[in-house]
């Protein structure tokens, strides 16, 4: 499906895909980028893309944004997410960037922000806790004033890739007596302060992708306060919103697809008792991704003529979720007994993976995304979002 | 992509709109469904009146020029007030078969009685062995002199017993799966030799078996080209049922969502119940979804794109499958008052389950969007 564009937008288009073909690092196309990369690799393409002024697409120009329209954004996502280019990190650029320059002062703006455009700071997110997942205003890390510092103490987990990351925002409580959502604060916090500990978490794909944090006793100059202490709430919402806008992910089940076609066609025969079921669900998964494809097409429409988009990117996360999931699952499926074997963690000593390459990648790729349901606001949150919005219930 | 309506275009939509809701209600149509003729040709002459009949038809042909996006906002708000009239079969198929497939003389002949709302038509090409596949005919036409005599037997004919004439398949040449031999004939419906035996639809229209013994028929199109001309009849009515699958969701969901806000249940509202919240987002979705993919299909159609047949096939599964849903869990949510005759949830279920019968199933379309992919 192609959007009807200007020639102006079409020449943009052009232009981004040229530019990908051109740029795209050959040492960032592994068998699985989420995984298989060095920080140093996976940051290759994001100073490309930095040294191009195209690093912050979301940002206002006067932060580093490239003073793009709606329409511009959606085809620059578009187009990368088509080639399959790996995202610049997303707690960065999409995420602190713009509560920083949102809700920040003038000096965190020109601390942080320069160096989250060139990836001079990795950003790792400190939200969930033990005891707080989907209901997040309950965190119990606390942070105690002292002096010009705060003392925090407490426990994140499942955060992303904190075993690279220079920095990480948290949400801390700061009073511990008022309603649990305006006790919170969002705090900066310089990952080698000591009292930082980093552990990692391996999950059921046999990735490194989650730790635990621990926090002891860190401390924390208050200037690394972002806005007003008790008001964290409110910026940490801003921020989910953010990170729900763009999870369709169209061009990342369409390249999916497409590698789960060729790989049906070459194990499951005509004759095979599945071959018919295969071919429904493939076709089935297709019509759900063209059905939201368009249903992205018409919300960008829509904010491009200033329409509110309502909860659209709760519906985006659902469905675009749901949809990976299960063309992870036929892949897995696919590739029949082949199916039992998982690919080692890159640096174990043991690297034979039985069966063709196409299926390599199919366990793993089975098991890490049964993650999407769940993280971001797991999808039942997202019904609630749009119960509330939507059906006013 | 999301349609902005131009000033004509809304126009006619608030057009309907205003119609419907006048005359239209749950009430009239009930009295409409339960009269002798189980239509109303006062209804029918409104709509040629308010330009509804004219609109999707080129300005050549005696229309409003307003084509497949016309045709589209027609048959969503039909879609919400369950309208039986025949607009598909007279408009979209009969009156779409004679745009694109009849001569000059044929046009001239028939389109006026279409657009002015005079006559009525219905397309005959089911028979009791054909499920979906267009070209399977066994009703056969012979050639005797300057005309074709039909004979043979049609199944299932919507709009039939209403009809004032018929266009129907028959096969000059070949066996019964054979797709060349076949075409299409215009047939006076009250030809001697033509016999009905009506019956009532599950979602209340009229339809007929349909006999032809030798009765005379008035070719349409070119011999032998009846199935491509049906296939692309076909995609244009998926593109109609589909908005009027919309319409039907629309009203589904936006009356579900009423019902349980106010109807209690152990002290409270069936709405607080999280379990039913969620279904009912889940049926938002499954609209959005089919009101995109709708739109995406008219739009296509109406700029006259490639890959219509399978994208048309497409949009009727997902739709499909989607309305279904919706139309089940509007019935369950209702509880027994689902199941009552007097309420209307039960009759848009109803309309939904023969809009998945029509042209094909969700099933049918799926295997076909999946035989067409020719990356596969």
């Amino acid at each position: 499906m192609e959007l009807a564009l200007s020639p102006e937008d079409a020449a943009f288009r052009d232009e981004v895909r040229a530019f990908i073909a051109e740029n795209y690092p050959q040492e960032m196309r592994v068998p699985n980028p989420e995984t298989d990369l060095t920080k140093e690799q996976s940051l290759l393409w994001h100073r490309v893309l930095y040294k191009k002024g195209w690093i912050a697409p979301l940002w206002p120009k006067e932060y580093g944004g490239p003073g793009w329209s709606i329409t511009k954004r959606f085809i620059f996502e578009r187009e990368t997410s088509r080639a399959g280019t790996l995202p610049p990190l997303a707690f960065s650029v999409t995420m602190v960037g713009p509560v920083i320059y949102t809700f920040g002062n003038q000096a965190q703006k020109q601390r942080f922000l320069p160096r989250i455009l060139s990836g001079e700071d990795w950003w790792c997110q400190g939200y969930s806790e033990p005891g707080s997942g989907s209901d997040l205003a309950t965190v119990r890390t606390t942070a105690v004033r002292e002096g010009d510092e705060y003392v925090v103490n407490g426990h994140k987990t499942w955060t992303t890739l904190a075993q690279h990351a220079d920095w990480i925002f948290c949400l801390v409580r700061t009073d511990p007596s008022a309603k649990p959502q305006s006790g919170i604060s969002f705090l900066l916090i310089d990952m080698k302060s000591p009292g930082v500990t980093v552990r990692p978490i391996i999950t059921i794909d046999g990735s490194h992708e989650v730790n635990d944090v621990f926090l002891e006793n860190v401390r924390v100059p208050v200037e690394n306060l972002i806005g007003e202490e008790n008001k964290g709430w409110t910026y940490a919402k801003f921020l989910l919103g953010n990170e729900r806008t763009s999870m369709a992910g169209i061009g990342r089940s369409t390249r999916y697809l497409d590698r789960l076609k060729k790989i049906v066609k070459v194990e499951v025969a005509a004759d095979d008792p599945v071959h018919l079921e295969f071919r429904k669900e493939i076709a089935r998964i297709e019509l759900d991704v063209l059905a939201l494809e368009a249903t992205e097409l018409r919300v960008v429409a829509q904010m491009a003529r200033g329409i509110d988009p309502g909860p659209a990117a709760s519906l985006f996360k659902i469905r675009g979720t749901e949809i990976f999931q299960n063309i992870t699952e036929l892949t897995h499926r696919a590739i029949g007994s082949y199916g039992l074997a998982l690919r080692e963690h890159p640096v174990s000593s043991n690297h034979f993976m039985p069966g063709p390459e196409y299926g390599h990648t199919a366990s793993e790729k089975y098991l890490n995304s049964r993650k999407l349901s769940i993280y971001g606001g797991s999808n039942e949150i997202q019904h609630n979002i749009i119960a509330k919005a939507v059906l006013g219930l | 992509m999301d349609i902005q309506f131009t000033e004509e275009q809304e126009l006619l939509r608030s057009t309907v709109q205003r119609l419907l809701r006048d005359q239209y209600d749950f009430h009239s149509r009930r009295k409409i469904v339960t009269s002798d003729e189980g239509w109303s040709p006062k209804q029918w002459e409104a709509f040629a009146e308010l330009g509804l009949l004219a609109a999707p038809f080129a300005e050549q042909s005696g229309g409003l020029g307003g084509g497949p996006l016309a045709t589209m906002i027609v048959m969503r708000e039909f879609g919400r007030h369950l309208v039986v009239e025949p607009f598909v079969e007279t408009i979209v198929l009969a009156g779409g078969l004679i745009e694109s497939e009849g001569s000059t003389a044929q046009k001239q002949e028939f389109l006026p009685g279409i657009v002015s709302g005079k006559s009525i038509w219905a397309l005959a090409w089911t028979e009791k062995n054909s499920r979906f596949d267009l070209g399977s005919v066994t009703t056969t036409a012979r050639r005797e002199g300057g005309a074709y005599l039909l004979d043979g037997e049609k199944a299932a004919v919507i709009a039939a017993p209403w009809a004032d004439y018929l266009i129907v398949s028959a096969r000059i040449s070949g066996k019964q799966q054979d797709r060349s031999g076949v075409s299409l004939f215009i047939v006076d419906r009250r030809a001697t030799d033509l016999h009905l035996r009506g019956f009532k639809t599950i979602d209340g229209r009229r339809a007929a078996e349909v006999t032809l013994r030798d009765v005379r028929g008035q070719l349409l199109g070119t011999e032998g080209g009846g199935v491509p001309a049906l296939e692309t009849c076909r995609d244009r009515a998926i593109a109609a049922l589909c908005a009027e699958a919309v319409g039907v969701m629309d009203e589904l969901n936006s009356v579900t969502l009423e019902y349980t806000k106010t109807r209690k249940q152990f002290g409270v509202a069936l709405s607080t119940f999280q379990v039913l919240q969620h279904r009912m987002v889940d049926m938002f979705i499954a609209h959005q979804e089919a009101l995109s993919l709708m739109q995406h299909l008219n739009l296509s159609l109406s700029n006259d794109e490639g890959g219509i047949a399978r994208l048309a096939s497409g949009a009727k599964a997902k739709i499909g499958y989607a309305g279904k849903f919706v139309a089940d869990q509007a019935v369950q949510l209702h509880g027994g008052m689902g199941m009552s005759d007097e309420l209307n949830v039960g009759h848009y279920f109803k309309r939904m389950s023969s809009i998945n019968i029509q042209f094909g199933d969700p099933a049918y379309h799926v295997l076909r969007y999946a035989q067409l992919d020719t990356a596969a």
